[in-house]
This record gives C-alpha cells, structure tokens and sequence, in this order.
C-alpha cells in the first residue's frame, strides 16, 4: 500500500514547532537549583516527539540533532546531569537551530549544517562525549537488518519452542508466531502436551504446550528469532539448522521477503525527500492554518445540530402539509433564519485567538535580551486571554516587540543605577491586554528611568523638530519620541536606538487603524499605549434603546445602569447638565442630542442612565430603555463606508437589521466638542 | 433571492459583448446608466439603519449577506426632491473604487429600467447641465433608440466626499 | 473489520498511524494520551492496542499495566510504539504486560506488518 507521507507533514511541522514553544517557555522558567522534575518531563517530551516525528517522516537532520539533544535532557530527567545556567542556554540555542532546521525543511531551504554541527558539538561535550556519536538513524539502519544480502540459501530448520507458563498474560499467541513462520516457508509442528494438567487443575490463562517445529525456508536466523523477538524471556527457545539444501538466488523485490518491505520502505522516503525538494519553487509555504479552541468548535457543532433539528422539523412540514401549520411554519423558518445567523457568527469566531499567541515570544525576547545587557529583568503578562483577530494579531507582533526592546533597552535602568535610586534592582516590565470601548489595548509599561523631557526637548531643538522659544506641554514633548530621526539614547546599541523605529511602529499601528501613546514620569517608568479596533472581533453588548433606533453599548464600559430623579442632576452654564452619583457628579450625555435623533421623551425622569467610563472619564448616557445584553460580531464600518465619530462599528441583530457599536470614548469627546460642555467649568478641570 | 433572480433577468435581456453595457435606471423622469459590470445585485428597499451625524443623502446601511453596506439615497444626492419609497423602489448595489480599495455601496433609485448596449459612436461628453444635475457625476451622455442616458461616473459619486463631519447641534 | 486503539500525543503521528490502519481497512479508536486511551478502552473492545510511550499524563507502560487489570483486556495484544530500541525500555513493557513493541521511526508498511503480527 502506498501512502503519501507528505500529508502528514504540515501537522508535523506545527506540532514540533509548538513543542519547541513550550521548550522554550519551560526552560526560561527552570529553577536551575530545583528544577520541576514535571517540566523537565515537558521538554523531554517534546524534544523525543519532534525525534520520533521527523525519523517518521524522513528529516534526517532534524532526527540525528534531536537525537544527542534528547539524550542529555535524558540524563537530566533521570537526574545524571545537574543542568547550569549555560547549558540552559545552550539548550535555547539548540531550540532555535531546531526551529531553523524545520523551517528550512518545511519550506524546502538548505540547513545551515555547519552551525547545526557546530551546536551538536556543544552540546556533545556536555554530554562528555567528544567522540562522534552514533546517530540513531544509522543504529535504526543496523536493527533494520542487512538487506543487501542477494544470495540466500535454503535450509530445514529446526525450532523447540516452549512457552512459559504465563506467555499468555502479554497478549501473545503461539498461533499467530506459526502463522508468521509458514510465510519464511514450508512448516510442520509437533505438539507435546506432556505438561498438561488435568482437567479440575487446568486454568484457560495458563500456557502449557510445547512444540517442535520444522521449517524449510531461506530466511536467516535472525529473520526467524524475530518472530520470537517479543516472547524472546518467556519462553525456551532452540534454533539450529538440520539441513542445509541447494543454494539460490533471490531478487530484492520478492514479495516473500520481509526485507522488500524495508525496501520499499527506504525508497518511499528518499521520494518524500525528492518531493520536499520540489516545492522549494514555491516560495515559502508558510500555512495559514489556524488552531482553534475546541470550546468554539464544540459550538459549531451544537449549532449544526439545531440547524439539522430546525431542518427536520420543517420538511415535516412538507410532507403533510395544512393550512393551519402556518404559524409553526413560519416558527419554524424563524428559527432556521436564527440558527443561520448565529452559525455564521460562531465560524467567524473561529479567527479570533488569545492574544496569548503573541505574548508567548516575549519571555524568551526579555530573557536573552536582559542577559545581553545585564539587566535584571522580570516580566508580568497579564490579560493574555484576550481575544483579537488573528490578522490584527499577526500585523501587532512586530510593533509590540519594538516597544519591548525599546523599554528595556532605554527604559530600565542597570541594576547599580536602580538600587543607587532606591528602586529594586529588579525592573519590572508588564505587557497588559484589554478590551475597551470596542478597541484592543495592549500597555507595555517598564518602570525604569521614563523619558528624560529636558533632553528630549534639547535634541528636538537641536534637529529644528521644536523652535528654540516654543514652550510644549509634557504630552507634546512625549510625542517627539514618535518622531522621524529622533533617538536621544546616548549610545547607540544594536537592541535598539538608532532613531528609525519609533515612527515606523507609530506608523504601523496607524495603518492598522489604531493608535499609541505614552506616559512617562521621570524617575518612575513609561507607559506605552496600543489602542487597535477589533474588526471582527466579538464583544458582549447592552443593547440600548433611543427612540426607534437600538444601538450597543460595550458591556466593559458600562459601571451602572440607573433610574434617575430629578433632585440629582444640575444644570451649569445652561445647556451642560450635570448627575450627582453618590458622592460624585458625572456630566450627562444625551445620545439623543450627540446624534441628532428623536427621543421618546427628553425629560431624565422618563429615560434611564447608563454610567459607563472610558480613558478615565466616567458619563452618563441618557437613553429611553435598556435592552437585552447579548454578544455581538463586531462588523467594520470602514470597510464599505468611513469611520464614524462615536461609533466603533456596526452589528447584525437577530432579527438581520444593522445597529451601531457605541464608542464611549468617542462619544464624550463628540458630546464635548458639539459645544456642549466647553461653557461648564467643572468638566474642564475633569477633562484635563 | 428576489433581488438575485431579479438581477439574472436583467442582464439576460441583452448579452451581445462587444459594446459596453449599461444597467440604467429611473430617477425624478430621467433615465440614468451606469456601467454593467460595476453591478452586484439589485434588491428590493428594505429599512436601512441610520448612521448618526452623516448627511441626508446617506440612507443608512444595511446587511447584505452578512456585510454592512451604506445605502445612498440618489435623488437626495443629486438634490432632486425626495420622494416616499415604494415598492418599486430598488437599491442597485455597486462596486465602487475609492483610492486603492473597491467599496460595496448601495443606491436607492426610483425603478430599474433596462439593459443597453452603447456603441463608442454613441457616446457624448456631458454638456453643462445648469443646475439640475451636478455634472462632476456624470461621465457623458448617450442617445440609444431616441432616448437620452445620463452615464455616471459612479467612482465619483463618493469619492466627491462623503461630508461627515458632526453637524452642529443646536439646542 | 478489527478496531484497533491507538494512543499518541503527537498529531502528526497519530495522523500518519490512524490513517494508515484505516487505509487498510481497520477500524480506529483514537486517544491522546494514557487517561484518554483507558477512559476510551473502558467503554469499547478493541482487537489490539498501539500506544506510544513517552506522553503526558499517563505514559504507555503505565497504561498498559492498567489495561491488563481490565477484565476484557487481558488477552487483548498490546503493542508499544517506542524510540528506545534499548532493552530497557522493552523489558519495561514486556513487564507491565505489552504483547511486543514497533521501533520508531518507521513507515507504513512496518506498521501494518507488525499490526498484521497480532490480529487474525
């Protein structure tokens, strides 16, 4: 039977290139003076999975490097080797010669063999083991017997077989060893039932024949002890020759022999190689499979379900068809129309993964990166469950990774100079993801040496970005960082700082249709601020109502929901109308007003309050009622249209009609410049 | 799948492939083409959903299939008189650039008249048409079977700004 | 057709097995590790097993020696799939009640010979 192995290799590949993942992320966690015996375990398994893996499908390279990598996690596992800091790395590096070479294999590229020897060295001399290593493919060469022999003689061969007595308790059948046998050739047995208890003592578990078996074949010995290989210590076993007969030539390709099955075998790999090779024209087959969480595809399957179920009631329908099913009918078509929608919702689910997926490289990054400049370094992630889509994913990564480097290149100070500020000696730098008014926010915050302004606005002047005599505030001088051909590191290192950067990740995140900002306080750290809309991503919503019009308020938004009275709110200056919530006034917004639409009623006693806070600022959303809570697939409004000034995008309700998601932070900054704060004093102080 | 059969009979009526086609339709009397290709579909009028702060000739949007498209209302968008949709009333889906992208919009029409074939021959540049119908939308004109078409220029239709700038409240 | 119950934590290699046993006409209980397998094995009755060793949870050997506890599975053939083709490892298994073992790497046709090895 012929089977196209290729097919199994993009699995392959993403699968070792996960179990490369979690070495990774277990090594840079291995507490080198007690290590996790279950992580050592981890790394172990994966590194045997990827040698068992790529000796299946033919990467030989891949298979001999893992092979000596396996054998000193092995030591380490069964405790034979203490690992140092050293090693630790040295085993990073290896994962990521290992990442090369299935890269390079995946897309039919050369392996650098010199760096992967050169690493295999190493990591042989930890082992204490200069000498060259057999490689388990040649080993696995050797047990797979010589099938190079072409001339073969015929011989009686003589077998005494006898199991013990518990041959049985493993599984093994004496009948299917025969079976094997007549294939190598003609056979006769002679069974001896001397052991044979008596009836009342015979126990059906129990092995107790013998036998003497003649075999006329051209098999060799080990061919035939083969057979026995697995019964080899529960049994006594004598294989001798009785008489050996006329010599023959035999061809390869015999089906009888069980070398043709290596044979072919080996050939079929060397085709698998030939046709990795072809693809090398391909460019890079870089696959866009997507892992998906099995909760989301159990969903689908729920739905399908339903759907199959809406199906069948309906052509029952069909079948005896009455005028007074019509309401069921029209039940039932209401019901497949919903099944529908939320099927199509659920698969475009499907693209939105855990920002974890990106957050995952950045362990590794800090560790070797902190260790370059001797720093001491601790990351926090937090928030890595939040969703976004995988495009807007795949576009972030390099953005984010600029960001990183620049803060521990630039923002955390050396160990001397923290301890020297009366900081610990440790930096702290904390990647944080969240959702926020239909935005994905990612901070990247360090508490180091923040952005030194007198020297930023220095340089600025310096280069002509600022006049000699302009005066910035704090906010402007920040944003010169994002500046083309601004760098105001005193040495330029090759982790970052050579001015180009800054400007080209702003730029980046432009084109994604986000923005970044930053916070800095000298002395105490940085704060970088990604804001990307999500388009496609999901979100759970309130569903709001003003007039005939329903749109989505962000549930992440929204504090409180209120009835309210009259005695709590206050005009100032007029128009601006303010709520006393608690102990705190919030403005009001009527959504009403900021979007020019008809109310039911405009008094605040008829309509409810929706307290929701965005960047800091908390309002009250005037609206006429609330509506069901529900989640949403965030639809872009870009796509065919614009953006819209308070709307983050738009949705499709059950029932197929289109509403618009809130931007909150939008909103108040559109209620504000509709001219219907700036008279009010207080909201001035609370909005600088 | 009203609007698809709809959409199949239309083009049916006239398939010869040298000339270029134009779908046309009726709005306030007169009869408009636009170029067949650009055409996705014709639906029905169904409610469109406001979008807040946008200018009158915007409609709203509306699902098609999943995908938010905004719906311009032509006659508004033209400055004629706004009438009450019937159940004539058909939005033509097109296919418009705009920069580097292609936008799916929408178009609310008084009616879909026809499908002609338009010989370069037929063909004319637009004169000045005074103030009825603001010229930058129109591409030429043409004289097929002793009617006049007014061919637009449907890339403009938008990209002539769609004006969305919060309008001033008062209060 | 006979069902065989294979046990592999590596997609690629449970791939490969799974699909060459059904190419040859076998029916397939796939598993993922040692927990899953003897859950799986506790409600069907397969004609023979196929366990990789090294995998989380419950490794092969382990599930092997929990399986022959199982009344239906004391005869049942048990093969490993295993990397180590030292002794150790085989003795390991022969122990904990394994029928025989397949060195890895190999291909197809192996798998299918051995498989054909233990069932009728």
């Amino acid at each position: 039977m012929t089977i196209d192995m290729t097919q199994f290799h993009g699995v392959f590949f993403e699968e070792s290139f996960e179990g490369l993942e979690i070495m990774e992320s277990e090594l840079l966690e291995l507490v080198l003076n007690d290590p996790d015996i279950e992580a050592i375990n981890k790394i172990f398994r994966a590194a045997h999975s990827i040698k068992g893996g790529s000796g299946s499908f033919g990467f030989t390279d891949v298979t001999n490097f893992t092979h000596v990598l396996e054998t000193l996690l092995d030591e380490v596992r069964a405790g034979k080797h203490k690992l140092i800091q050293d090693e630790v790395n040295l085993l990073l590096t290896s994962v990521d010669c290992l990442r090369d070479m299935l890269s390079a294999s995946r897309d039919g590229n050369d392996i650098d063999k010199e760096n992967v020897q050169s690493i295999q060295n190493d990591l042989e001399r930890v082992l204490g083991n200069d000498s060259p290593n057999e490689t388990s493919s040649e080993k696995d060469n050797k047990e797979n017997g010589n099938s190079n022999e072409n001339v073969q003689t015929v011989s009686d061969w003589g077998i005494d077989f006898l199991p013990h007595i518990n041959l049985f308790q493993t599984g093994n059948d004496p009948l299917r060893m025969f079976r094997e046998l007549e294939e190598f050739g003609e056979l006769t047995a002679e069974v001896n039932i001397s052991k044979l208890p008596h009836f009342d003592e015979y126990d059906v578990e129990e092995s107790y024949l013998s036998w003497s078996l003649l075999l006329k074949t051209d098999a060799s010995e080990d061919k035939i002890k083969e057979v026995f290989e697995w019964v080899e210590d529960d049994c006594d076993l004598t294989i001798g020759i009785i008489k050996k007969q006329e010599t023959i030539e035999v061809e390869n390709e015999s089906d009888k022999s069980p070398e043709a099955g290596v044979a072919t075998g080996e050939r079929r790999k060397s085709e698998d190689r030939r046709k990795a090779t072809d693809r090398r024209g391909t460019a890079s087959s870089e696959s866009t499979s997507i892992r998906v969480n099995t909760d989301k595809i159990d969903a689908l399957i729920n739905m399908v379900g339903e759907l199959v179920i809406t199906q069948s009631m309906l052509s029952q329908f069909s079948e005896d068809f009455d005028v007074g099913n019509i309401d069921k009918l029209c039940d039932g078509l209401k019901q497949l129309e919903r099944n529908t929608r939320e099927l199509q919702e659920n698969v475009m689910q499907i693209r939105m993964l855990p920002i974890s997926f990106s957050f995952n490289r950045f362990p590794r990054l800090v560790h070797d990166l902190s260790s370059k400049l001797n720093k001491k370094i601790e990351l926090k992630l937090t928030g890595e469950a939040t969703e976004l889509d995988k495009t807007v994913m795949e576009k972030i990564g390099d953005p984010m990774v600029h960001l990183v480097r620049n803060s521990i290149d630039h923002g955390i100070e050396m160990p001397e100079e923290r301890l020297a500020a009366g900081k610990p000696e440790t930096g702290v730098l904390h990647l944080n993801a969240y959702h926020e008014g239909g935005n994905i926010v990612i901070d990247i915050e360090d508490d180091g040496a923040g952005l030194n302004k007198e020297r930023i606005l220095q340089k600025a002047k310096e280069r002509g970005l600022v006049k000699e005599d302009e005066v910035l505030s704090d906010d402007k001088i920040n944003e010169l960082v994002f500046r083309a051909g601004f760098s105001t590191a005193e040495q330029v290192s090759d982790v970052s700082g050579r001015g180009v950067g800054m400007d080209v990740v702003r730029r980046n995140i432009h084109d994604l249709g986000g923005v970044v900002e930053i916070k800095s306080e000298e002395g105490k750290g940085s704060t970088f601020t990604i804001r990307l809309p999500l388009t496609l991503a999901i979100l759970d919503g309130q569903l709001i109502r003003v007039g005939n019009h329903t749109y989505i308020i962000p549930l992440v938004s929204i504090i409180e929901s209120l009835q309210t009275s009259r005695d709590h709110t206050k005009s100032i200056a007029g128009d601006a109308e303010l709520y006393r919530l608690r102990d705190e006034y919030i403005p009001v917004v009527r959504l009403h007003s900021v979007f020019n639409i008809q109310c039911d009623s405009k008094k605040l006693d008829d309509g409810l309050l929706v307290v929701v806070e965005a960047e800091g600022h908390k309002v009250g959303l005037f609206v006429d009622d609330l509506l069901a809570q529900q989640q949403v697939v965030i639809k872009s409004l870009e796509t065919n249209f614009q953006k819209v000034e308070g709307v983050s995008g738009a949705t499709i309700l059950g029932d197929g009609t289109v509403a618009m998601i809130l931007d909150v932070s939008s909103l108040i900054r559109l209620s504000r410049e509709q001219s219907y704060y700036e008279k009010s004093p207080v909201l001035n102080i609370q909005a600088a | 799948m009203n609007a698809a059969v709809r959409e199949e009979s239309v083009i049916g009526l006239d398939s010869e492939t040298d000339a270029n086609q134009f779908l046309t339709f009726m709005l306030a009397g007169e009869e408009y083409g636009v170029d067949i290709l650009r055409v996705q579909e014709i639906k029905g009028w169904e409610n469109a959903t406001e979008i807040p702060n946008t200018p009158d000739y915007i409609e709203g949007v509306m699902n098609l299939r999943g995908t938010i498209v905004p719906i311009v209302d032509l006659r508004s968008r033209f400055e004629l008189e706004r009438v009450e949709y019937s159940n004539t009333t058909v939005v033509i889906v097109l296919k418009v650039k705009s920069g580097d992208s292609e936008k799916t919009i929408g178009f609310v029409v008084d009616a879909v008249s026809d499908v002609y074939n338009v010989t370069d021959e037929q063909l004319k540049p637009s004169p000045d048409f005074g103030k009825s119908v603001s010229t930058e939308f129109v591409s030429g004109l043409a004289t097929v079977d002793e009617k006049m078409l007014i061919l637009l220029d449907i890339d403009h239709l938008i990209d002539a700004n769609i004006d969305v700038s919060p309008i001033e409240t008062t209060h | 057709m006979a069902t065989i119950l294979t046990v592999d934590d590596s997609a690629s290699m449970r791939q490969m097995v799974n699909f060459t046993l059904k190419g040859a006409g076998y029916d397939v209980i796939e598993a993922i590790d040692g927990v899953d397998a003897l859950n799986k094995a506790k409600g069907s009755n397969p004609d023979a097993v196929l366990t990789d060793v090294n995998m989380p949870n419950m490794d092969g050997i382990t599930l092997i020696q929990e399986l022959r506890k199982l009344p239906s599975y004391r005869h049942t053939p048990m093969l490993m799939l295993t990397t180590e083709s030292s002794g150790d490892m085989k003795s390991k298994g022969k122990s904990a009640g394994a029928t025989g073992w397949l060195v890895k790497p190999f291909n197809p046709d192996q798998l299918l010979a051995t498989i054909k090895k233990v069932i009728a």
